[in-house]
């Protein structure tokens, strides 16, 4: 695997930063040396207080609720509290088809539809045992709905942690570019945000004629913004401070609570399943996968911009590479026929009405599929007793797990930093609780 | 090393405990045959085969079997890049397995979603508490006896009474109402549902009046009945 370190890592950074603990302790110090005078002073050095924060605030982005305990402005504990968006999707798909529960998927992480779309479609593929059996063109389509997806997440995900640290110029800066993304992905499923865009066995559609021409020049403006993104954060004073030495995660700790995606790779852990556990065309398409060092709120923003470019830089490849051909797998017991042949022939009318009706038959057995989404590992097990319907199916997200290590990782921080760590670790609550 | 050689290392190690590697699909399943050893198991992956990523745990039901519940661990190694899946089951009279937490603290959150979902206890684990539905809520909706509608419970400061959500409950659409607020779920008062199959009773008796037969909307459960 071929990693690049991103810019400003930290051998190269010139500010030094003190421990978030050992500042703790300093700031403690320094209130115990010289409590005011007064009653005031009392009430200062006094019992430790219960804060809530959220379900509803805004650096949360979305419904998480974290029980602090607070001595003075310094975290003692810290417990989070997930489940307010709690749908019960596992349950619902154990009483549907496959094909019926796609749409469920746009709602898990619903800043990143189409690679969610993606990663369930692939995961009951691999039960059925065709993913490797789908046509380029497809394969090609589907890498482009998953990069743009990352694009998109990633320039929401850093709008909305500048905005939380200070910056709100970056969030409509990035809400711009995120903009064209959405008309893309109109103009490519007809909806903006539930896009439902994958079929078992192919796609809903072809690309639409000029689309490629579209994202094309989509491309050539994102990459304008991505610098100009950087030049607003990179070196931006303030939030170097909020976000260097904030919220650093040692490798050891990342493996151990199971985080994925740029929240591993911030702590030095060069694992991308792209890379490592190649699904679609990823092994003919060349780029790198950026590794943070220090494994703080920075590095995790650094991480992110990189992604961006490398995401960029596959599209363009799989634009300039997109074979033609069909878009769906030859077999009409897994994919709709053409409607034409379904009003004329009787073999495909009853493929028709089998897949409509009990859906696609899948084998017995069990299959998981990681896929590496924007926020992380998003995994499908699908455990299967044969016929249309999954006996059992869970859904790994990466959101909860990310956010089981905050009960560790904020301790000894100060309370302003939670939004820089909620920010740098851009999860989503659709996901996490499902 | 391949994923089938590692299986086959464990395999060495505990002998009977654990069933011969089965492959699907690419994927190694491995049977530890009893829940209690799990721990150990894990552990002997984690530190001697270096599978040091616990991806996930699910729990499975089988509703109407012995033993009811499966455990599925799914196992990752950053070293070798290989996946590993761990079974084990266990009873409904026991319901009680350890807990994994001393091996992975990861484990913390996913234990607690199959202590909230299946209703598993794990022994030793250090905050068991429910972590998606909410405390006190009295059942373990992923179970296959949990209906999808829902289930109404008998206690009304935390959870549904009668019906249940989507059985006829405050979500569910009555077809054949005089306006919008007697039809639609989100503008209609729960109170007045009565009154409404009061109306539609009268209408249907109007229909039968006229036309030999009753057809459209039939009553409604009325709202009290358990």
């Amino acid at each position: 695997m071929s990693a690049v370190a991103p810019e400003g890592s930290s051998e190269q950074r010139e500010v030094q930063f003190r421990d978030a603990a050992g500042r703790a302790a300093e700031t403690a110090q320094a209130l115990a040396e010289s409590p005011p005078p007064g009653e005031e002073g009392a009430e200062l050095n006094g019992e430790k207080m219960v804060l809530n924060m959220g379900p509803s605030h805004p650096a949360t982005h979305g419904v998480l609720r974290i029980v602090l305990e607070l001595d003075g402005e310094i975290i003692t504990r810290a417990v989070p509290e997930v489940g307010y968006l709690h749908r019960g999707d596992e349950k619902i798909a154990e009483n549907m088809t496959y094909t019926q529960f796609i749409p469920y998927t746009d709602r898990l992480d619903y800043l990143a539809p189409l690679a969610n779309n993606v990663a369930y479609a692939l995961a009951v593929e691999k039960l059925l045992g065709i993913d490797r059996q789908l046509p380029a063109r497809c394969q090609f389509i589907r890498v482009i709905c998953c990069e743009l997806a990352r694009v998109s997440s990633h320039l929401l995900g850093l709008g909305s942690f500048g905005m939380d640290v200070g910056a709100l110029t970056v969030f409509l800066h990035t809400f711009t570019e995120r903009e064209k993304i959405y008309n893309l992905c109109e103009s490519l499923t007809g909806a903006r945000f539930t896009t439902s865009y994958t079929r078992i066995g192919g796609l809903s559609r072809d690309l639409p004629p000029g689309w490629v021409e579209q994202c094309r020049k989509f491309l050539h403006e994102v990459i304008v913004n991505i610098d100009e993104t950087e030049t607003l954060l990179t070196r931006n004073r303030i939030f170097v401070d909020r976000t260097q030495g904030i919220g650093v995660i040692s490798k050891a700790d990342a493996i151990d609570y199971g985080l994925s995606g740029p929240n591993l790779r911030g702590s030095g852990v060069e694992h991308d399943l792209r890379k490592t556990q190649p699904y679609l065309v990823y092994d003919q398409l060349d780029f790198d996968v950026p590794v943070g060092s220090a494994g703080d709120c920075y590095d995790r923003y650094l991480l992110r911009i990189e992604e961006m470019r490398q995401s960029v830089k596959i599209l363009h490849q799989c634009l300039d590479k997109l074979p033609g051909g069909p878009v769906n797998v030859p077999d009409g017991k897994i994919v709709l026929p053409p409607k034409d042949r379904v009003l004329t022939r009787m073999e495909e009318l009853i493929h028709h009405f089998i897949n409509v009706t009990q859906g696609v038959n899948a084998p017995p057995g069990d299959i998981y599929f990681g896929h590496e989404n924007p926020k992380g590992e998003l995994g499908f097990y699908i455990h299967s007793k044969g016929g249309g319907t999954p006996h059992r199916l869970k859904i790994r997200a990466p959101s909860f797990v990310n956010l089981s290590i905050l009960s560790q990782l904020l301790p000894g921080h100060m309370v302003s930093d939670i939004v820089a760590i909620l920010g740098s670790f851009d999860f989503v609550m659709g996901e996490c609780d499902r | 090393m391949t994923a089938l050689q590692l299986a086959q290392q464990i395999k060495a190690q505990f002998g009977d405990l654990i069933s011969e590697p089965a492959e699907f699909r690419g994927e190694i399943t491995l049977w530890v045959q009893d829940a209690e050893r799990i721990p150990e198991v894990c552990a002997f992956a984690k530190t001697t085969l270096g599978f040091d990523y616990l991806v996930d745990i699910t729990s499975i039901d089988d509703y109407g079997d012995d033993p009811r519940f499966t455990l599925v661990y799914h196992l990752y190694g950053y070293g070798h890049l290989q996946y590993l899946r761990l079974k084990t089951q266990v009873s409904e009279e026991k319901s009680e397995l350890p807990t994994l937490t001393g091996v992975w603290r990861t484990a913390n959150w996913h234990e607690r979603e199959i202590y909230d979902m299946m209703g598993l206890r794990f022994r030793g684990h250090p905050d068991l508490r429910r972590i998606l539905m909410w405390e006190g809520y009295p059942y373990f909706p992923l179970r296959k006896d949990f209906p999808l509608a829902g289930k109404s419970s008998d206690v009304p400061e935390i959870a549904f009474t009668s019906p249940a959500p989507l059985a006829g409950g405050p979500f569910v659409t009555i077809a054949g109402g005089k306006d919008a607020v007697a039809r639609e779920p989100r503008v209609r008062i729960p109170q007045t549902d009565a009154l409404e199959t009061n109306a539609r009773l009268a209408r249907r008796k109007d229909i039968k009046e006229a036309h030999g037969r009753a057809y459209g909307p039939g009553p409604i459960e009325p709202r009290n009945k358990p």
